[in-house]
């Protein structure tokens, strides 16, 4: 089964193909939605086109579908149109999956539950990366008001800190808050750090 | 209590009665909370309400009546009692594709049939066969290109390639040669044109001076076992639309829609085309067009059964669907009018009388039968002049070439 996921993010499709391939899947292959993506997935004749819900080619996609003369006539997204729970978790995990005629949904349900499971797995990923984000820029801000507290406050780092801490703690705020906020007035005030 | 309502729409002007009833309160008013979408394609719009992910879309009228005839993925019954707005479309062409139609914008937008011509002889000129975007094949805006084009002999499906992409990425795709030009629903076409990568080629409104353009779309099942709601929610957005027509809001609904969350372009772009003064190549002075796009006065969210018909006819056109009359039955119940007319029973909002009319017959605008009195319809014609008659597909049909 030739099974083409189309995929911008470089991460998303690695762990989706990752799992594929764990489960004995390995006629696989990765397209970007750019350029002529079209014409390179009727050359390929997928049995199976898997893409996130969200992206905005799939208008593009489903029109070749309808068009395409070189490709067999692929039907719509879900293999089994009455398995309800099927469909929302697929749209949930934010997975679309468009299947070839002909191809009896046992051979695909399989693909499909992997592709939501992988989908879910990725946007974990996703958080933590966002979080691991957040925190890192977090920490920047609040060095950054440390130093301000360390130049004009004469303080020591640590003293820096428990100062932003306390103050946070008596305004019921993160200390992130109570560090942005020292900055603002910082600038506004021409503290120049 | 108040009730949750998930609605998806696509970040476009025309989302604005919905976004207005949100953000202004007038959904709070009816005791709704409106939770907004934000969707990126049509597909998954679609999808989303079909299998019950949202309750309403903001959605093509065309792409409505195809799901419910089957011609677009899974079917289901889908059911429209209330128009989100009508016109605002525009076609832009690349600048270099522009430079062989008449060189006076003014001059070009206001005679779409001479335009139409031009844009044939241009054709043969072009490095190759012009690839143009549509937002969907079931949208208004390709069933008005293809209407457009072959008054003036072009063949839609020979003489140009058709590429579907969504609004979003129109921009995007002229900027890197793969288009060479778009027709979409604002602020997508002023888009182009501030970028310098388009020039604006022909107005929907000129096109079809009352184009039918997004409905407020629900699962045909939701709408009966929700009366309570759905009437609701339509005086919320009557409400709203009204805001939204005001000449004194525009400002304000330009910056509602400029956010993030909704279109995410800048308010200035946005206002061009609900004031309507449409600037058709970088840096020259707008072109006044009054009429750009409605959303309240002339009951311009009625939902005409006859507005759906025009849809089948032309689906028919194209060869997308069989003409039948069976069919057709369908194709027209997609719009409701009784539900409408349900919701508004006890308020001041203007109904008309009847539920069909003949599209196209009015060349000024006309007083008529309304329940309230004082319902004035604006003048609704086609460009080429042709009157489309509910009652008559078959003859209206069969005076098309093709």
């Amino acid at each position: 089964m030739r099974i083409v996921i189309i995929d911008d993010s470089g991460l998303r499709a690695t762990v989706l193909e990752e799992g594929l391939r764990d489960a004995g899947y390995d006629d696989i292959h990765i397209v970007p939605p750019r350029g002529a993506f079209v014409a390179r997935l009727e050359r390929m004749a997928p049995d199976v086109v898997l893409m996130d819900l969200g992206s905005p080619s799939r208008d593009t996609l489903e029109e070749m579908l309808t068009v395409s003369r070189a490709l067999a006539r692929p039907i719509a997204m879900f293999v089994d149109q009455s398995d309800d729970s099927m469909i929302g978790a697929a749209i949930d995990a934010g997975v679309s999956a468009y299947v070839v005629d002909g191809l009896r949904k046992e051979r695909v349900k399989p693909v499909l539950e992997l592709a939501v499971r992988r989908f879910n797995a990725f946007s974990k990923i996703q958080a933590e990366l966002d979080e691991a984000r957040t925190a890192l820029s977090d920490r920047k801000v609040i060095d950054r008001a440390k130093s301000i507290l360390i130049a004009q406050r004469n303080l020591t780092e640590q003293e820096a800190y428990a100062l932003l801490r306390s103050s946070a703690m008596n305004q019921g705020r993160k200390i992130v808050e109570v560090a942005q906020a020292l900055i603002t007035a910082s600038d506004l005030l021409g503290g120049g750090i | 209590m108040t009730t949750n309502l998930k609605i998806a729409f696509l970040p476009l002007n025309d989302a604005a009665v919905l976004v207005a009833a949100r953000e202004r309160g007038f959904a709070e008013e009816e005791g709704l909370s409106l939770d907004l979408v934000r969707t990126t394609s049509w597909a998954t719009l679609r999808d989303r309400l079909v299998f019950g992910q949202v309750d309403a879309a903001h959605m093509l009228a065309p792409l409505a009546i195809a799901v419910t005839l089957g011609l677009s993925q899974q079917p289901a019954a889908l059911a429209a009692p209330y128009k989100l707005g009508v016109n605002g479309n525009m076609l832009v062409m690349a600048t270099g594709f522009a430079k062989a139609l008449e060189p006076d914008a003014v001059a070009r937008l206001a005679d779409p049939l001479g335009t139409a011509h031009d844009f044939a002889a241009a054709i043969g000129l072009w490095r190759r066969k012009p690839v143009i975007g549509v937002v969907h094949r079931f949208s208004s805006h390709a069933i008005m290109l293809r209407y457009w084009l072959a008054s003036a002999g072009v063949d839609p499906d020979k003489d140009v390639v058709l590429r579907v992409l969504p609004p979003s990425l129109t921009v995007e795709a002229m900027r890197a040669g793969e288009i060479d030009g778009f027709i979409a629903g604002e602020p997508w076409g002023s888009a182009a044109v501030e970028a310098g990568l388009a020039e604006a080629v022909a107005i929907g409104e000129r096109i079809w001076q009352r184009g039918v353009e997004k409905v407020l779309a629900f699962r045909e099942s939701w709408l009966e076992e929700n009366p309570d709601t759905t009437d609701r929610l339509l005086r919320a957005l009557a409400r709203a639309a009204a805001w939204c027509d005001d000449p004194a809001h525009h400002a304000a609904l330009a910056d509602l829609l400029a956010d993030r969350h909704y279109v995410d372009q800048p308010a200035d772009l946005i206002q061009r085309a609900l004031v309507g003064q449409i600037v058709a190549c970088a840096g020259e002075p707008p072109i006044a067009s009054s009429d750009f796009m409605l959303f309240s006065r002339e009951a311009t969210p009625f939902p005409w059964r006859s507005q759906a018909l025009w849809i089948y006819s032309q689906l028919v056109r194209w060869n997308m669907v069989e003409q039948d009359a069976g069919i057709a039955t369908r194709a027209g119940a997609v719009f409701r009018p009784d539900i409408y007319r349900r919701a508004f029973a006890d308020s001041d909002v203007p109904m008309p009388g009847a539920s069909m009319k003949v599209e196209g017959a009015l060349g000024t605008p006309l007083t008529v039968g309304s329940r309230r009195g004082g319902l004035t319809l604006g003048p609704d014609r086609f460009f080429d002049g042709r009157v489309f008659d509910p009652e008559r597909i078959g003859e209206y049909l069969s005076g098309f070439a093709r």
